[in-house]
């Protein structure tokens, strides 16, 4: 745990979506300028987690706290300004298929931020060369563009309003494993020039040791372990050394019936 | 197995929830349309989505329901020799039931579908979830301009069926049936009333909401994918024309009711 007051603070956070009870008591600390990665199965509740961090999902009990500011049950105003605070790199990217690349990147600043689209254009332009794309790009619309373009285009949104607090919703899935270290060397450069804090959730263990400071594992609905990066190897958790070496075995079981 | 009273109360119960659901998207959504930020840019791009693109379909179903209109007319009038009410027929029809009925039935085929799929598509995409978190309400971004949008357009494409169905009924009454060109558009003029395009007006406008609502509604709410995708679509279709049908007779009762 972190010193200081933590940029967001989780407690006891339960959602449950009918009978299925997908977060069983959260509790989960991200301090000021960390990288935090989350770790866990699929269908653990890790996105359903940052979704609620985000106000998506309305969780059913619990607190969030975001800079010490409760933001379970805030009026959807007072969210939007929260939510200003935010970046979010999508699984998919989530790229609006009616805007060219440029109005994507500059879409926060243009509709979230009221900033004319000239010099929305030239930041947008900017942002994309951060992430290694020619201004070329930016007239393209997202179908044009392959897999690992879209998830530049995204980060290239995601930062382009220099949030406080970036989130990266499986920022390396579906990508070949070089076009998935380029992406984990932006998200790291990116996180680093803004100084902001970045919460992660992904099953790519590459990605994990290239951009977290500490690691947290979900299972079952919670917080099972979470530690520094460099002391994954030897958590003492069985849990987390059959995923991080994805076993079979282990106590994870998957209910597989025999064919 | 489930016994016949308990699928009647889930029926009723689901029923009551879309009831429930679509009323406060309805509130939320009226809401955002007078509340500002507005996005002008918006607006204008659905206005010609719905206005200026559907011209051609409504158009056409436009001059046909009037040529139709007119031969009918024919053949039920000729009997009594009472061609002359043939103008009034089609005139009074056409403002007052068919130009704002078969325009919003055409609209909410071309244009419901489409708000259905595209808003559903980017539910299922995460794309509503990212408007979110660039502190972009959804509601007021992808609803509000699209409800404005179809409030304004429908009565302007109203009017233009209007004209075109009325020439339509001209068209085979003087070149086909032989009536008088002078005394069609005698008939037509003298006996239409204000109230008859009004209403009909006041029609395209509640139809031009109900069609716009029932695509909004039915795409944020998809879910499941293509399927869901392709679900939400015939739903907004299907809603928005039993709607339209339902709310005509309501309007009709409003004005012309004693």
């Amino acid at each position: 745990m972190t010193e200081a007051a933590p940029k967001i603070a989780i407690r006891d956070l339960h959602k449950a979506f009918g009978d299925k009870k997908v977060l069983n008591g959260i509790d989960l600390d991200v301090g000021i300028g960390e990288s935090l990665v989350v770790i866990g199965g699929s269908g653990t509740g890790k996105s359903v987690m940052i979704k609620c961090v985000l106000g998506i999902v309305e969780p059913d009990s619990g607190s969030i706290k975001v800079d010490g500011e409760e933001v379970v049950g805030m009026p959807a105003r007072e969210r939007e300004r929260v939510l200003s605070k935010f970046g979010m790199l999508f699984q998919g990217g989530a790229l609006f298929d009616s805007l060219s690349v440029w109005e994507n990147v500059a879409f926060g600043l243009v509709a979230g931020k009221g900033m004319g689209r000239i010099e929305a254009k030239e930041i947008a332009l900017r942002k994309l060369g951060a992430v290694g794309l020619g201004p070329e790009v930016g007239e393209l619309s997202p179908a044009e563009l392959s897999g690992g373009m879209q998830k530049r285009v995204a980060l290239a949104r995601a930062i382009a309003t220099e949030p406080e607090i970036i989130f990266f919703d499986e920022p390396t899935t579906g990508l070949d494993p070089i076009m998935g270290d380029v992406i984990n060397d932006l998200v790291k450069k990116c996180v680093q020039a803004l100084g902001a804090t970045a919460l992660s959730i992904t099953h790519d263990m590459a990605s994990v040791r290239r951009i977290a400071d500490r690691v947290a594992m979900i299972y079952n609905g919670r917080i099972i372990w979470n530690g520094s990066v460099k002391d994954i190897d030897r958590s003492g958790n069985d849990h987390v050394d059959q995923f991080i070496h994805g076993r079979a075995e282990g106590p994870i079981k998957m209910p597989i019936r025999p064919l | 197995m489930i016994h016949f009273p308990q699928l009647i109360g889930r029926t009723v119960l689901a029923g009551l929830t879309t009831a429930g659901r679509l009323s406060i998207f309805t509130v939320v959504a009226l809401i955002h349309c007078v509340r500002p930020p507005f996005y002008p840019r918006l607006i204008l791009r659905q206005m010609i989505e719905i206005g200026y693109y559907s011209l051609p379909v409504v158009g056409l179903t436009a001059i046909f329901t009037g040529m139709v209109l007119a031969l009918q007319s024919h053949t039920g009038f000729s009997r009594f020799e009472a061609e002359a009410a043939i103008p009034n027929v089609v005139v009074i029809s056409i403002t007052r039931e068919l130009g704002p009925v078969l325009a919003a039935l055409m609209v909410a085929g071309r244009v419901g579908a489409a708000m259905a799929a595209e808003i559903g598509t980017m539910r299922v995409t995460e794309q509503i979830d990212a408007l979110t978190t660039l502190s972009t309400n959804p509601m007021k971004y992808l609803v509000a301009p699209r409800l404005i949008a179809a409030l304004v357009m429908l009565p302007c494409l109203v009017l233009v069926a209007d004209i075109i169905g009325v020439l339509g009924g001209y068209l085979v009454s003087t070149y086909k049936l032989g009536l008088n060109p002078g005394n069609y558009l005698r008939n037509t003029w003298e006996f239409l009333e204000p109230i008859d395009v009004t209403s009909g007006l006041v029609k395209a406008a509640v139809f031009g909401f109900i069609v716009a609502l029932l695509g909004c509604y039915n795409g944020y709410y998809s879910k499941g994918g293509a399927q869901g995708v392709g679900a939400a679509t015939t739903s907004a279709v299907v809603g928005a024309s039993i709607l339209i049908l339902a709310s005509d007779y309501i309007v009709t009762e409003l004005f012309f009711s004693r």
